[in-house]
């Protein structure tokens, strides 16, 4: 041994330790669920406002509603959170609700059937983004206090006419239907804003976490709540951290650094697959990609060009190379595992089929601008259909823009075709058939801009008054055959070309256990996950 | 011999009129050019981009919009795609052939908007003083102080995506640093024995600032162009980035390597080949740059 | 009060000192530049063709929901007063609530322009300190293999694409070789464990000793900061190269050389002096550059800057964000100017 070496060593070590210093944690805490999301859609924690998909994560968590979902378990459809058991009156209008015993919220505070009833009017008066959910059943800010009525431990709602009683329970699993503390809440009111800017930031819940900390566009913070009347949850901490790149994901997953990746992209998850301590977690989501077609535009609008448009599509050349994986070919309104959701895809690439159906319609030297958000994926799906409708005489104009860009055109009637997805807003069948198949007024001035029918210009071909059918039909069974029905004809005469249902493919550590984003048809889940 | 003596002519140290002794000193800049290797290396890069450019059709071995999902992402090297697929199957190779064009044609655009305007701006507000060089430096002071990109971004969300409004947003954005940089040096000359000797001999402002203001300026502006031209490229692949400049399946180079940068880690070739090409034409630009410096500036001359 | 003005008005009364007048001008100056600035990106914010009401309540909402929010940001005012109002709070400091994330803006600036700062700072200390004497090395020993090397430096560094070499840097430093911290400013165990003071997270943790923070954070710095300051250096070194040529052939150096002065002396005491300002002014203007923000570097390493903040804000027509995070971009970049400016009239004799 001479000294040389020991110098040698002594100062790599030094090197070594103030550079490494992430190093040291190969792994993080066993109490702590680290995950890398993009998250610069969250605008608010309100679960009154609260519309976007990382929102709804962090109120999953935060609040707890009526009914709710089985993380471990969601084919079983809706089950009792805070109410323990309903009824539905004889003429099928009324549900009342009898609540769970001794729930308290983050705060301390008893939940009781007023703070339920509070929650559901408070929504309603807000009149946010999402309070089309609940007004649909006919609630208005002044009637809400009578159809929403809690009677000391039951509450009672009350809907303008009979609907499924299975739609008004999917709709009170959305976040909307989060039960907010009342007490908490009016304590911060601020000009008659019941708590809206208070909770924006904050949490007033009595689901199994509580908010710490949200920093746009940076991390959200939550903390377990000792006191859940579920039994506090295995996971001490959750941090969402929003890392937009997938390759910076991809890097931090396998460095250890976090324990889920929700945003890895096909070429990123093949790679995931080979690293060492990772397993890709797959999840059918609702999310479905499609081409709208205008019917203002004269030539889009003819029946035959319509069908054209279906078979030039690549749908499984698409489903095999740049979305493999992360999109499954669908071509209903309705998503996989929804309640009548019918899995017949027909249509397959099929250039003479589309050149044919042209002639007849005696199309020649079409030109057409297809309006495209700025996200890579769809910018190949775009010239991918670019391509194949070249091969039939038919030049495609692609025009990228951001969101909001293409939306205010795609609403103004602006665009001839539109590359868009469509996400359901809750788990009921009317969700998707009450914007792709109702169109009860197509005029400009009805300006139903809501509704992807009208922004269209589509008039539904008789598919609106089947529509309000299924969704006042008490019977199950009956229920179904109508949107099997509705489905076939969509298929064959809208202007929609369906191509695709997302599938998320998330990246995650082999010692964490039940982690859930949801499934189609609700938001991630922390309270069952173990490491 | 008509060679040999207009060599001789060109090389004269007695100039027997004006125009002589213009192309003579042309002729004589030509000459040092010609000896800077670094300089001929950037000239013969950018040369060979305007040849791709003009014969594209016949250099490229494929279309460069057909697509091919089934021979995607291939490697470097395979089989009739020296450097590979891109993510629709796409030959790389074609795509930069055809790219070339689009990049000399933003580049030739922008060098000419916004250095001229800067020049202009910044030469006379730095001669003529008082209340004009206020305004103009409070117009310029306001662009310097906006950050670019929202500049950019703006103007090109205002004006509709493309190419040549992506042009202009970038235009938009780099003249006022040119206007300072031609003020500062305007300044200096300006208080210089010799423009007040011109001065004195009756030379008008107009003759001043074109003969001996301008020809001073060249320099540093052309030394912070071909600095720029990278950027240039940069900016408008950060706009094709975010959907605003060249839209698909145009071949831009920079809205390649936004297509390609996802596969970075796997596929490391799909982004890095228009990053070569970019890097290579933007060196050759500063290449370039730094060689016409030693001949177009005056003081550092002979 | 009439007495006052009376008083002000007297014509007896000396001279402004030459100071005072100048500080006046100087305070004119920012405030018309800042009145422009506020103006364009307000008349930016009225011509994007992004309504920034439906970027708020989204496209599910309706129509009823639609108007309350539309009343709500005083959009049914006319343009004139709106701007009247805005200008009114922008003066005692309020940029009024993000559209977005429903928090003032001068909260969320407060949080994402420290971070840019501190990056810029370390980015544009390292192109300075390595940038400026390569540059002088360079055209003092022009042609030689330090120029070459000097050159070749510059120009690979300002020729590469950035967020290429970032996530390279990334893969290799970070991925492979784990010597530097992860995207993000600090590893996610750290986060909130120091008290926010000045937002820098470098700083805070000295001033809190809190060492293993310290090294986290600046594990994580280290590599966007070099990246940063490496394209500062190309064009600092390429710039001071430019100037000193430009000095190195003037006569007086020549004529210092005559008298026998030593190269270390014609060089630094007599060369360097002279580009000093030309100097200030590229470095401010390099500066600059970096506190806007460099958008595809924060977005790379996840680091929430206001460059990413502007422009995440811009694409989702949050124009009170927009305009809150331009005006302190803005002002900042006119601060550094008028320091320049300042050391240009103290060192230059020739500008006036």
């Amino acid at each position: 041994m001479n000294i040389w070496k020991h110098t040698l060593a002594g100062a790599t070590m030094a090197v070594a330790l103030s550079f490494t210093s992430v190093a040291t944690f190969a792994e993080t805490p066993a109490n702590m669920l680290v995950v890398a999301n993009r998250i610069d859609d969250i605008t608010t924690m309100d679960p009154a406002q609260s519309f976007e998909f990382a929102g709804s994560d962090v109120n999953q968590n935060i609040y707890s509603k009526l009914v709710n979902f089985d993380p471990l378990d969601y084919s079983k459809g809706y089950v009792p959170d805070l109410a323990e058991s309903w009824a539905v009156s004889e003429d099928g209008k009324s549900i009342t609700f009898t609540m769970r015993e001794g729930v308290m919220f983050q705060s301390g505070n008893p939940v009781t059937a007023e703070d339920a009833a509070w929650s559901l009017q408070r929504a309603v008066l807000l009149n946010k983004t999402p309070a089309f959910i609940l007004t649909q059943f006919g609630f208005t800010p002044e009637n809400v206090a009578e159809m929403i009525k809690a009677d000391g431990n039951t509450l009672t709602i009350t809907t303008d006419k009979r609907y499924a009683t299975s739609f008004v329970l999917n709709c009170l699993t959305a976040t909307i239907g989060s039960v907010v503390d009342k007490k908490l809440a009016m304590e911060h009111e601020v000009d008659g804003d019941m708590g809206n800017a208070w909770l924006a930031t904050n949490s007033a819940g009595s689901g199994p976490y509580s908010l710490v900390s949200w920093k746009p566009n940076e991390s959200v913070t939550m903390q377990a709540f000792d006191g859940y009347y579920g039994g506090k949850p295995a996971m001490e901490r959750v941090i969402v951290r929003h890392v937009q790149e997938s390759a910076s994901q991809r890097l931090l997953l396998e460095a250890g650094d976090i324990d889920v990746a929700r945003n890895l992209n096909p070429e990123d998850v093949a790679g995931v697959r080979s690293a060492a301590g990772v397993t890709i977690q797959e999840e059918l989501k609702g999310r479905l990609m499609y081409l709208g077609l205008n019917q203002t535009h004269p030539v889009l609008s003819k029946p035959k060009v319509r069908e054209a448009f279906k078979y030039l599509v690549d749908y499984e050349g698409m489903q095999n190379s740049f979305l493999n994986g992360q999109y499954t070919t669908h071509q209903n309104f309705l998503p996989a595992t929804y309640l009548g959701a019918s899995n017949e895809n027909p249509y397959s690439l099929n250039i003479e089929k589309a050149k044919e159906l042209l002639k007849e319609a005696g199309v020649e030297n079409l030109e057409i601008e297809v309006g495209v958000r700025e996200a890579q994926e769809r910018i190949e799906i775009a010239q991918s259909f670019q391509n194949t409708a070249a091969q039939a005489g038919i030049k495609v104009n692609i025009t990228v823009g951001t969101g909001k860009q293409i939306l205010d055109r795609y609403r103004a009637r602006e665009l001839d075709m539109s590359l868009e997805a469509w996400g359901p807003d809750y788990p009921d069948p009317q969700t998707n058939a009450g914007t792709f198949a109702y169109n009860p007024d197509n005029s400009l001035e009805a300006k139903a801009t809501g509704l992807l029918a009208w922004r269209l210009a589509w008039d539904t071909d008789g598919l609106t008054p089947l529509t309000e059918a299924a969704v006042t039909e008490g019977d199950t069974e009956k229920r179904i055959a109508l949107y099997q029905e509705i489905q076939a004809k969509f298929r064959e005469t809208s202007p929609f070309v369906i191509m695709f249902q997302q599938i998320e493919q998330d990246g995650v550590r082999d010692n964490v256990k039940n982690f859930t984003t949801g499934e189609a048809i609700s938001s991630a889940d922390y309270k069952k996950v173990t490491k | 011999m008509a060679e040999q003596s207009l060599r001789q002519w060109l090389l004269t140290d007695t100039p027997t009129s004006r125009r002589h002794a213009k192309l003579s000193a042309l002729y004589h800049g030509w000459l040092s050019f010609r000896g800077n290797t670094m300089a001929m290396i950037g000239l013969c890069i950018l040369l060979a981009l305007v040849a791709v450019a003009l014969f594209a059709p016949l250099l490229a071995p494929h279309d460069p919009f057909v697509q091919d999902l089934g021979n995607r992402l291939a490697p470097l090297g395979t089989d009739s795609h020296v450097l590979g697929t891109d993510s629709l199957g796409r030959d790389i190779l074609s795509r930069l052939i055809y790219g070339s064009r689009i990049t000399l044609y933003i580049v030739a655009l922008v060098a000419l908007i916004a250095p001229v305007a800067g020049l202009l701006v910044g030469t006379v507000s730095g001669y003529a003083g008082g209340w004009v060089d206020v305004v103009l430096m409070r117009i310029t002071d306001i662009f310097l102080a906006f950050p670019r990109l929202v500049l950019a971004l703006a103007f090109v969300a205002a004006m509709g995506a493309g190419i040549e409004n992506a042009v202009l947003a970038i235009s938009l954005t780099a003249w006022p640093p040119y206007a300072r940089i031609a003020r500062a040096e305007t300044l200096t000359i300006r208080a210089a024995d010799y423009i007040s000797a011109i001065q004195l001999q009756g030379a008008g402002a107009m003759r001043i600032i074109t003969r001996h203001i301008w020809p001073l300026c060249i320099s540093s502006l052309i030394v912070r162009v071909t600095l720029d031209m990278a950027g240039i490229i940069l900016a408008a692949a950060g706009l094709g980035f975010l959907g605003l400049g060249a839209q698909p399946p145009s071949p831009e180079w920079g809205a390649m390597i936004s297509e390609g940068r996802r596969f970075i880690l796997d596929h490391w070739w799909v982004a890095t080949m228009p990053g070569l090409a970019i890097f290579t034409v933007s060196l050759a630009f500063n290449l370039l740059g730094d060689g016409l410096r030693d001949v177009l500036d005056p003081k550092g001359g002979e | 009060m009439a007495q006052a003005s009376e008083n002000g008005g007297a014509r007896s009364r000396a001279p402004l000192p030459l100071w005072v007048t100048g500080t006046l001008k100087t305070v004119g100056s920012i405030a018309v530049t800042m009145l422009g600035l506020v103006f364009i990106t307000f008349v930016i914010g009225r011509v994007m063709p992004i309504d920034p009401v439906l970027a708020i309540v989204g496209e599910r909402a309706s129509q009823s929901t639609y108007n309350a929010v539309y009343t709500q940001l005083g959009l049914d005012k006319p343009v004139v007063v709106q701007f009247g109002y805005y200008l009114w709070d922008v003066m005692h400091g309020d940029f009024g609530m993000s559209l977005l994330n429903a928090r003032p803006v001068s909260e969320d600036i407060a949080r994402v322009f420290p971070a840019t700062l501190e990056l810029a700072t370390l980015g544009v200390f390292f192109g300075i300190f390595l940038g400026v004497p390569l540059g002088v090395v360079a055209a003092v020993r022009k042609g030689s293999w330090i120029d070459q090397v000097a050159r070749v430096v510059a120009l690979v560094g300002y020729s590469m694409p950035i967020f290429w070499l970032g996530l390279m840097g990334l893969l290799v430093f970070y991925g492979m070789l784990g010597w530097v911290g992860g995207p993000g400013r600090v590893g996610i165990f750290y986060e909130d464990i120091v008290p926010s003071v000045t937002g820098m997270i470098l700083v805070d943790s000295i001033l809190d000793r809190n060492w293993t923070v310290l090294k986290d954070a600046f594990s994580h710095i280290v590599l966007p900061a070099s990246l940063l300051g490496y394209y500062s250096l190309a064009y600092i070194s390429r710039m001071t190269r430019s100037f000193m040529l430009e000095q190195m052939s003037a006569e007086y150096i020549t004529t210092a050389r005559v008298k026998g002065m030593s190269e270390w002396d014609v060089v630094w005491k007599h060369a360097f002096r002279n580009i000093r300002v030309q100097l200030i002014t590229v470095i401010a203007l390099s500066y600059a550059g970096l506190l806007e923000g460099s958008v595809l570097t924060e977005i790379i390493f996840s680091w929430p800057g206001i460059g990413s903040y502007i422009t995440t804000a811009l694409l989702s027509a949050d124009m009170n964000a927009v305009l809150g995070g331009t005006v302190v971009v803005g002002l900042v970049f006119i601060l550094l100017n008028i320091f320049s400016d300042l050391l240009y009239k103290v060192f230059d004799p020739r500008a006036k």
